[in-house]
């Protein structure tokens, strides 16, 4: 019986699969074929996006397969999971990329379609699969970090809207969005439950955004501002006071979007040990000549190794129906540890040529990799800091008491 | 875990229910109390054996049921928990992989039943000084008219007293330190000339020193072929890494799991020390270890089952990581429980001082990161 329906799916499979290529074939511009900095484009101001890229992206929203499993009529592709390893397989084979990117894709769109209202799904989820509307994520605050519930923004209500004020720092990308999902304070008699979830138009009187320049020097986060921010209250998602249940939901995809897309992709650059080689050098037996260096150079590659193999039998382990895998509570840290390993061995490996701030001393992917270091740092405080992970699976998976009543 | 057959999981729940019910610590604390003389309850081997399990890589044609080095693996793991004394991977995994990879069909006819059977223990005789050094063999086996004579000494033979069989390597040509030169040889543990020690270690197990005195053995008794044995040792000894890789995660795992409740139940300062953060981290920190650990040792164990290329990679890869955990989780279990822990009493001690023999044997963590290193050409 199972295997009747799996050889089925096998079959479906093979013809979805020459579908995807035709529709490749026809509609990628060949122009963009492994163009990296097309994609980088993606995620920055609306004007850069032009061209093939414009094309691109207007015929994949088109498709709606920029959100391959969405449904078709939020302008999603209605594919299975399966149609959707397809086209995401085909798509690498093409070297074609996904031209829709960023929050609303990856974490507002998902909760949305959980949460929503049928008005509110009509009304935003096309936004977001056609890559017109861009959003950004209201969350963290000057005074609530990883106590994130202790958010102090407040809403009011005035008849049929609220008052919005106060501010929302880490907000990545707010300068390019047209959108922002926000958490505020709409009771502070408790702590959790007075927290409701809106959303809102950042083009309008009240929001103002300042760019904050980083220890890397680019400023790919805002501070954003409100004062007296009118906001509809059928803009409110999910019910008054019930914005934290919405909230945790939203950050669930936030988490495992960062790791299946950043802890575990493998080398983005070159491999230590041929960097070592080139900057450190052999010694006659053709072994990196410093070997406290070598043996470092080998605690990262077995932990990349492990991590690897960890996403692959979680991936194993979901096929047999098992449930979530405790497994996957370890991804965020320890795939962000191994990056951040990396990023630092690199540096020492490139000596003095890995101390390099601008200028012609230095090489392009000298700089870039100090550059890249830096914003490392960032991999173990956002998305839930190396510390508040531990929280988690202290608490949940191993069921030690709560040390307070926190979330 | 990763995707088990159902036959996997069956196999895998019988063993940790007869380790459970049958083999709890407890029945470890009372052998080592009894001090026999082959750190083994003889009882339990058998049972261990008439359920089969010695012979689960041996093919079916010699009586095994050729069920692989995972399905074996699910059981050292599930053994490892409870610290269950058996020469179940000297003899099942390590000895039988040499015969099943390198003997002539002889050698697989006379051995391989009866090891699947558990009447014969066999064990790999390797080691010669301080460290895990597989071509530093000093041993030499000379030629003689009817085959060859060995002469040296082996140290640190797991569960060498016991043993009816030893898989020895033996320099028939080239100096210590040398790949090229090492022969292999299947030497009945009766053999005239051989002369057995028990090697009284902390972990209370059957190891053994070895000595060969003019040890006459036919040359027929050749497991590969004359002088290019390293090849075939090294594949031999990594099917016997993985294995002891997963009876360490085994009791990685239970020494993790008995410190977390601890950790429920112990009060101090008016509330459970589990509620106290500088402990919840490590926790966490270990249970991270444990969970990589486990990716490892599947890896390197299915790798073995489908023949991939990258088996010595992955098993060097696993035992590292596992002998990290294994050496955290056990300092941690002695540390977390306090004074109680530093106790004959409780069995921390007893975690600790395993944990500290399966890192040497083999190749502790030092020796496989340098393996790794040369692996991938740096």
């Amino acid at each position: 019986m199972s295997q009747a329906k799996s050889t089925l799916t096998a079959i479906e499979e093979v013809g979805f699969r020459d579908e995807v290529r035709e529709w490749l074939a026809a509609n990628f511009p060949p122009s963009l074929t492994g163009d990296g900095e097309a994609q980088r484009r993606i995620l920055k101001d609306s004007e850069l996006i032009t061209g093939d890229l414009l094309l691109w992206r207007e015929r994949m929203g088109g498709k709606g397969w920029a959100v391959p499993t969405w449904p078709a009529e939020y302008g999603g592709g209605g594919l299975s999971a399966a149609q959707a390893r397809v086209l995401n397989e085909e798509m690498t084979a093409a070297g074609a990329f996904n031209p829709i990117d960023g929050p609303g894709v990856m974490m507002f769109g998902p909760t949305l379609l959980e949460y929503g209202t049928e008005d509110q799904k009509q009304e935003h989820l096309r936004g977001i699969a056609s890559g017109k509307v861009r959003w950004c994520q209201g969350f963290s605050e000057p005074g609530a970090g990883s106590d994130l519930a202790s958010l102090s923004t407040r809403a009011d209500e005035h008849g049929d809207h609220f008052l919005v004020n106060g501010s929302k720092i880490w907000t990545s990308r707010g300068a390019q969005a047209d959108m922002m999902f926000c958490l505020v304070r709409t009771d502070f008699s408790r702590k959790h439950d007075g927290i409701s979830f809106v959303v809102f138009e950042m083009h309008q009187p009240g929001v103002k955004i300042r760019p904050i320049r980083l220890i890397s020097g680019i400023s790919p986060f805002c501070e954003v501002f409100f004062t007296d921010v009118k906001v509809p209250k059928a803009n409110l998602i999910g019910p008054l006071n019930g914005g934290w249940t919405v909230a945790k939901r939203l950050l669930q995809h936030e988490r495992s979007n960062m790791v299946m897309g950043g802890g575990t992709k493998g080398d983005a650059g070159i491999p230590l040990a041929k960097l070592a080689k080139k900057y450190v050098g052999e010694d006659q037996a053709g072994r990196i000549a410093d070997s406290h260096l070598r043996m470092r150079i080998v605690d990262n590659e077995v932990d990349e190794r492990a991590v690897q193999l960890t996403v692959r039998r979680i991936a194993e382990e979901a096929k047999g129906g098992s449930g979530p895998s405790t497994a996957s509570s370890i991804l965020k840290n320890v795939g962000m540890k191994v990056l951040q390993d990396k990023a630092e061995l690199a540096l020492e490996i490139m000596g003095y040529q890995g101390l390099g701030w601008e200028g012609e001393h230095f090489s392009d992917d000298e700089l870039s990799t100090v550059r890249e270091w830096l914003a490392g740092k960032a991999f173990s405080i956002f998305g839930g800091s190396h510390e508040v992970q531990n929280n988690i699976i202290a608490k949940r998976i191993l069921g030690l008491p709560d040390p307070s009543q926190g979330r | 875990m990763g995707l088990l057959s159902e036959e996997q999981e069956m196999l895998r729940d019988a063993a940790k229910g007869w380790a459970r019910q049958n083999s709890p610590v407890a029945a470890f604390r009372a052998m080592r109390d009894s001090d026999v003389a082959i750190a083994y309850d003889a009882d339990s081997w058998k049972a261990i054996a008439d359920m089969g399990w010695a012979g689960v890589i041996v093919p079916e044609k010699y009586g095994g049921s050729d069920f692989g080095y995972l399905s074996l693996g699910l059981v050292l793991e599930e053994l490892g928990r409870t610290l269950t004394a058996s020469p179940l991977a000297a003899s099942a995994m390590g000895t039988a992989s040499a015969l099943v990879l390198g003997g002539t069909e002889s050698q697989k006819a006379l051995w391989l039943p009866r090891i699947a059977e558990g009447s014969a223990i066999g064990t790999l005789a390797i080691d010669e000084g301080t460290h895990h050094a597989p071509e530093r063999v000093a041993a030499k086996a000379t030629k003689s008219d009817t085959g060859y004579v060995l002469n040296g000494a082996k140290v640190f033979v797991l569960e060498g007293l016991a043993a009816h069989l030893l898989i020895v390597s033996a320099r028939t040509a080239g100096e210590p330190g040398d790949q090229d030169g090492i022969t292999l040889f299947a030497v009945p543990a009766d053999a005239p000339g051989i002369g057995r020690e028990r090697l009284a270690l902390i972990d209370h197990r059957g190891a053994a020193r070895i000595t060969f005195s003019d040890v006459e053995v036919g040359a027929e008794s050749v497991i590969g072929t004359e002088n290019s044995g390293w090849s075939l040792l090294d594949k031999i000894l990594d099917r016997a890494r993985a294995g002891l890789s997963a009876e360490m995660l085994g009791a990685a795992l239970e020494a993790f799991e008995i410190t977390v409740e601890y950790l429920k139940v112990r009060v101090q300062f008016g509330q459970p020390i589990g509620s106290f953060q500088a402990l919840q981290h490590r926790a966490a920190g270990m249970f991270t270890d444990l969970e990589l650990a486990r990716s490892t040792v599947e890896a390197a164990l299915r790798a073995i089952d489908e023949g991939s290329p990258d088996v010595a990679e992955l098993v060097s890869l696993a035992k590292i990581k596992v002998g990290d955990t294994f050496y955290r989780v056990s300092n941690e279990m002695i540390q977390m429980h306090g004074g109680i822990g530093m106790t004959d009493e409780h069995d921390a001690g007893f975690y600790l001082k395993r944990a500290r023999t399966c890192e040497a044997a083999f190749g502790n963590r030092s020796y496989h990161r340098e393996r790794f290193a040369t692996i991938r050409g740096f």
